[in-house]
């Protein structure tokens, strides 16, 4: 037919590289000379613990596919083999980076501006020393355990992701060959000690530097040959088979403890280890030379987070930015007559988060309502949601609370705080076999005067109250009966009923929502096709699934205009004759971690706005329960628009995509600054002011006293 | 303005289905919640008579669930129904009273009849849309697992609905058994459905032309009411359209089916099978177009709760319905027409003027004009013994809207208007599964059925305008006529002697005669 393969290879990147390619773009922030000293530390720290869970989750997952004998290529044409060949490559070099950053950019600056960070233990002064060995000798000895390795005691267990100190050691009395040893550094202990200082300047020194300046207290009937840092990697991709779990409780519990099992894919040690100890080390974990990193500096760079909060280097540190509040609930209201009056949008973190809590915990109490339903994924460790569904239960409210137990690394956290609901009364479903439930959606029904009626707020982030501070994620309270039904669809789905007839607004994956993307970027092809302007905007966290990716080229070829805003993975191409040119990619990276998905059409002359909770890749739309939303009011189109617009706009924060795979800052020659998150924090703040204004005007009148007679 | 809550629960041998309803103001029935589950009663019960005690589990706890759904909903009444999947078991009793213990809920027994009829007023409770269609040349076909229903319209009444054991679990069933591939899977309907529908035809369809066909069940109608809703504006499916389905079904993956179709993968080869039978509906009646309103038996439960409870003003007269149909069967079986109406119109006479007395409401005064159609319907079988054939045929003609236990009324009403009566030990004796209430009914229908019967004993029509007034222990009954009423009023005499053991009234016959 003379059409063009959408789906040929050479058209998509590797996710993998795609990824490293963000992870990048993070560091580029840690390199940025106009972001404050404090805050580029945080980028640093954040792309070491990025790159932590890309080993744990993807590398080992392509491990897993390698030693399985797996073969297929993925969208890019890589087999598995392929693909982490290209990957130790790029991580090498990304881990050169951050070091060569933190060495020669940050820690002279840090110097300078009165933080001195104590590289070797022997620069101490005596003074310092004897403060060292004072503290190691008070909090740290006590609990360290030294282990050594002999021919009656096996190579411990190393504990992923834990920092150690490795040794070369010597019997003193034998004097026999050398033996092996090593000591965990206490995960329980701060990383960073503060020295007794004199002046303003600070100086700390790391935990490790202490252990290993004393670690001859630990072994004393040897001598210490050498001893480093090292720390491993271990293969964590939690696959649960759940057909076969009885118990998918008991299950997650068991699979946590086997999680320091996995094999080792990452070594980091110190560069210059005696090569000796370097050998056994290697020997012991089974672990290949490509993956083993010598690192210029301290091992596990997240240690940069406890930095950043010490006191004292505000004034190095981006001003704390406070939520602020929305207008449309002012405090005091009440959010139910709120929400009747008029659809609400809330934009996080820019508006607080509070509302949501709120909604919630007036549900708990109000006596009008019936059911409180909500789908929960990750939640903060104390969280006031979790405390008011808890209270509604107590209060004879139908709470059903979906918890998502497959959460990564959540796990643990979750079921503890599942328990505790379910003690209180709630209905518990600890989610849905062999699916994520990603979606976030509360419904509270509630019998007002003229019957039932049904409240829900629909979110692209989790109900978190600590990353709502953090995470731009969209919400919107609605009482539109149409979505309260299909709300009430939802969850009578997830507690294992049947399918309703027929979805009013929304869209669910894995069953439809696919179907829906897939119908909405083929009818703006259709408009493009007869001439009509054709306009696709989306926002997502990344894009990665091969037939969207397929739809867009081929919506692209016949003249849509796409413009897509990916903070993170990005496997289709830009610039590609007859496929992708009309297609424009960016990615935002900036203080608050872009996070909501927004989607929208042009349709011809009726534009259509979406928000979701999925990302344009297969586990969304194939492996999770995900919700897409219609926003329907014409302000809050506007609104979502204007948030989209001011995206596209950014020439501060945003990286463009080139034809050739890279990254690059957008060209601000010429141009006024536009940072977009800095921007809504000020349209934030004035709406804020606006609406306290005027509350404010009319408790200023004067009301005259009468007299009584 | 205040606001009632009702649970309609449909235990059906493929899903079990409940719905919540609002009703506020006047006429306003909203749903506002649908929770499905699938589980399949029937196939156990159809094959074995008994349902396993795996599903038994499956059906209880879903049950104890939905009572917590109710409870969340604070419902103020509901009503659960088992259809065909419970009916047919052996142990009816004995699995509706585990589930009550259970589960705390209990399901009641819908006879087809009742089912079919709640089915009808599902569709009727439509309103608007529905009068506009049976204005035209319509019939209802219902297809559920067990049985199909078929019902006609003429004008805006149904004349005739007739069940037919072609439902699509149980051709499953027997498809099973005989293992056939995809293609012949089409003939083999065909066959098991030809006989049956032939005779259809023959009995009740005739030369009847039928235009509109509204399908009511849980594999098409999804569709029609999808296809229409893509439509914009579009309200039917003509034949054309639905050859298409039938096409993708006949050629279509199971799994792409079931995307395609937005069903669960168990329910396509359903649909194929509703597909196949309601085309050869289709091509019996030659119906053009397919309606569908996407309403389900839960629907007509809450319809049925909310009349009763005068929550909502009928605006189809069903009894009207009822009524038509049992004068369909009345003609089937050579009864007066005239005759009959005499008696219908004596019998309400007496029927009315004796409310005081006998405390009967309206649902009883039409068990007593269904008797009164249907009195003499023996007779087309034999002039000796009418009482009883009456009997046996009444009992085995379906009458939509009545259960089985209201149809035993109203045949031995018929009955001992011919025979003598039975008192309740000689009638338990008989095996009937008459109550000591129902007993008192047919009772007291019998003595005014009989003393009506004698008021027209020449089968003349001789008593028209007659007028019934109750005085103290009498019940005069004058009679406007010029004829010679000496038979009427000996009959009459002899008659009221039951009438007077039931009422202690003694009826009185006048004559006016003009001056």
């Amino acid at each position: 037919m003379g059409e063009k393969n959408f789906y040929n290879p050479k058209y998509y990147t590797n996710r993998e590289l795609s990824w490293l390619l963000f992870n990048h773009r993070v560091l580029n922030e840690a390199r940025d000379k106009s972001i404050p000293l404090f805050e580029r530390l945080k980028f640093l720290s954040i792309t070491a613990s990025n790159l932590d869970e890309f080993f744990m989750i993807r590398v080992a997952s392509l491990k897993d596919m390698e030693n399985a004998g797996y073969e297929k290529p993925d969208i890019a044409g890589m087999t598995p083999t392929q693909q982490l060949k290209a990957l130790h490559e790029a991580i090498h070099k990304l881990v050169d980076v951050q070091y060569s950053t933190y060495n020669r950019s940050l820690l002279p600056l840090l110097e300078k501006n009165g933080l001195h960070i104590v590289r070797q233990h022997e620069q101490l002064s005596e003074e310092e020393a004897a403060y060292v060995d004072k503290y190691f000798e008070e909090n740290v000895y006590p609990v360290l355990t030294p282990m050594a390795v002999d021919s009656s005691r096996p190579f411990p267990l190393i504990r992923n992701k834990s920092l150690n100190i490795g040794a070369m050691v010597r019997n003193k009395k034998t004097k026999e060959e050398l033996e092996f040893a090593t000591v965990q550094v206490p995960s329980v202990l701060s990383r960073i000690i503060q020295l007794p200082s004199k002046g303003k300047a600070k100086k700390i020194i790391l935990l490790e530097e202490m252990i290993e300046r004393n670690i001859h207290k630990l072994f004393l009937n040897y001598d210490i040959v050498c001893a480093h840092p090292f720390r491993i990697m271990r293969n964590a991709d939690l696959t649960i088979d759940e057909d076969e779990a009885a118990d998918l409780l008991k299950e997650i519990e068991k699979q946590i403890k086997k999680r320091q099992w996995g094999e080792a894919i990452r070594l980091e040690v110190e560069a210059g280890m005696d090569k000796r100890l370097l050998q056994i080390i290697k020997k012991e974990l089974a672990i290949e030379e490509q993956n083993v990193y010598e690192i210029d500096g301290p091992l596990d760079l997240t240690v940069l987070m406890k930095v950043y909060g010490l006191e004292g280097f505000d004034h190095l540190k981006t001003p704390k930015y406070e939520p602020q509040p929305v207008p449309e609930l002012p405090a005091g209201c009440d959010i139910f007559e709120e929400i009747r009056k008029r659809d609400i949008l809330l934009h996080h973190p820019y508006q607080t988060f509070t509302p949501v809590v709120n909604f919630i915990r007036k549900a708990a109490v109000d006596p009008d309502v019936l059911a409180i339903k909500q789908t929960l994924y990750r939640v903060s460790g104390n969280s006031p949601i979790i405390a008011a569904l808890a209270l509604a239960a107590e209060n004879g409210k139908q709470v059903t609370v979906l918890v998502e137990l497959k959460a990564r690394f959540d796990e643990e956290n979750n079921i503890v705080w599942a328990r505790m609901l379910e003690k209180a009364g709630c209905h518990v479903i600890y989610g849905l076999v062999g699916l994520k439930t990603h979606s976030k959606i509360t419904l509270v029904v509630r019998k007002e005067e003229d019957g039932i009626r049904r409240y829900v707020h629909l979110g692209t982030g989790n109900y978190n109250d600590a990353t709502a501070k953090l995470y731009t994620d969209m919400g919107l309270l609605t009482c539109a009966e149409t979505i309260g039904e299909d709300a009430t669809a939802v969850f009578n789905m997830l507690s294992g009923y049947s399918e309703p007839r027929f979805w009013n607004k929304l869209s669910l994956a894995p069953l439809w929502l696919k179907d829906k993307f897939l119908h909405l970027i083929e009818r703006e092809k259709k408009y493009a096709k007869a001439g009509r302007p054709a306009r696709i905007i989306a926002k997502m966290n990344s894009l990665c699934d091969p037939d969207i990716i397929a739809a867009l080229y081929a919506a692209s070829a016949e003249g849509v205009k796409i413009d897509l805003i990916i903070r993170g993975i990005c496997c289709l191409k830009v610039g590609i004759p007859g496929v992708s040119e009309n297609i424009r990619v960016r990615s935002i990276v900036g203080n608050f971690l872009e996070h909501s998905r927004i989607f929208y059409f042009q349709n011809d002359d009726n534009y259509e706005i979406y928000c979701s909770s999925a990302d344009w890749m297969p586990r969304n739309l194939e492996r999770r329960v995900e919700i897409l939303f219609p926003v329907d009011s014409p302000e809050l189109k506007e609104e979502l628009l204007h948030i989209l617009k001011s995206q596209l706009r950014d020439n501060v924060k945003a990286s463009v995509l080139n034809p050739d795979g890279s990254y690059e800052k957008v060209d601000k020659r010429g141009k006024q600054l536009f940072n977009a998150q800095e921007a809504f924090c000020m349209e934030a703040k004035e709406k804020a002011a606006k609406s306290a204004g005027s509350t404010e005007l009319t408790s200023r009148t004067f009301i005259p006293q009468k007299n009584e007679q | 303005m205040s606001t009632r809550t009702f649970a309609a629960i449909d235990v059906g041998s493929f899903e079990l289905t409940m719905k919540i309803f609002e009703f506020s103001g006047k006429n306003h029935m909203r749903e506002l919640d649908c929770i499905t589950q699938h589980i399949d009663l029937g196939s156990d019960t159809y094959a074995t008579g008994k349902i396993s005690q795996e599903k038994m589990d499956d059906l209880c706890r879903t049950l104890k669930e939905f009572a917590q759904i109710m409870a969340s909903y604070q419902v103020e009444g509901y009503r659960a129904y088992g259809t065909s999947a419970i009916r047919e078991t052996e142990n009816t009793m004995i699995i509706q009273d585990q589930i009550e213990q259970r589960t705390g809920i209990r399901v009641e027994i819908l006879s087809n009849s009742e089912q079919r009829f709640l089915h009808y007023k599902s569709v009727a409770a439509k309103g608007e849309k529905f009068r506009k269609i049976i204005e035209g040349k319509t019939a209802i076909a219902d297809i559920g697992g067990g049985s199909i229903q078929l019902s006609l319209f003429d004008h805006d009444t149904l004349i005739s609905t007739q069940n037919l054991r072609l439902g699509v679990l149980r051709l499953q069933e027997q498809l099973n058994h005989l293992n056939p591939g995809r293609a012949q899977i089409e003939t083999i309907i065909d066959e098991m459905a030809s006989a049956q529908l032939g005779i259809y035809k023959k009995m009740h369809l005739k030369d009847r032309e039928i235009e509109n066909i509204i399908i009511v069940d849980d594999y098409i109608s999804p569709w029609v009411v999808r296809k229409c809703m893509e439509e914009e504006g579009g309200d039917a499916v003509s034949r054309q359209e639905f050859e298409g389905l039938l096409n993708l079904l006949r050629n279509g993956g199971t799994m792409e089916l079931a995307k395609r179709l937005d069903v669960t993968e168990e329910k396509v080869p359903l649909v194929f099978i509703s597909a196949v039978l309601t085309r050869r509906i289709m091509e019996l009646m030659g119906a053009e177009y397919l309606w569908a309103f996407g309403v389900n038996l839960c629907d007509g439960i809450a319809y049925e709760y909310a009349e009763n409870a005068k929550l909502i003003r009928r605006e189809h007269d069903f009894e009207a319905d009822i009524i038509a149909c049992a004068m369909n069967i009345s003609r089937r079986y050579m009864g007066s027409r005239r005759r009959a109406e005499t008696l219908e119109n004596l019998t309400t006479i007496i029927f009315d003027s004796m409310k005081k007395i006998h405390g009967l409401g309206k649902r009883e005064r039409l068990y007593l004009r269904l008797a009164a159609i249907l009195h003499d319907c023996g007779k087309y079988i034999s002039l000796v013994n009418i009482g009883e054939t009456s009997y046996n045929i009444i009992m085995a003609t379906e009458i939509i809207g009545l259960s089985h236990a209201e149809r035993e009324i109203v045949a031995n009403v018929v009955r001992y208007n011919h025979s003598s009566f039975d008192y309740f030990k000689g009638l338990q004796s008989s095996g009937t599964e008459l109550d000591r209430d129902s007993y008192l009914v047919v009772a007291k229908l019998t003595a005014i059925i009989r003393l009506a019967n004698s008021m027209d004993r020449s089968h003349k029509q001789k008593m028209n305008g007659v007028k019934a007034v109750l005085k103290d222990n009498e019940l005069i009954l004058s009679v406007d006529t010029q004829e010679d009423i000496t038979l009427e009023s000996g009959f009459f005499h002899r008659r009221s002697e039951f009438f007077r053991e039931v009422f202690s009234v003694t009826p009185v016959l006048k004559q006016k005669k003009r001056i």
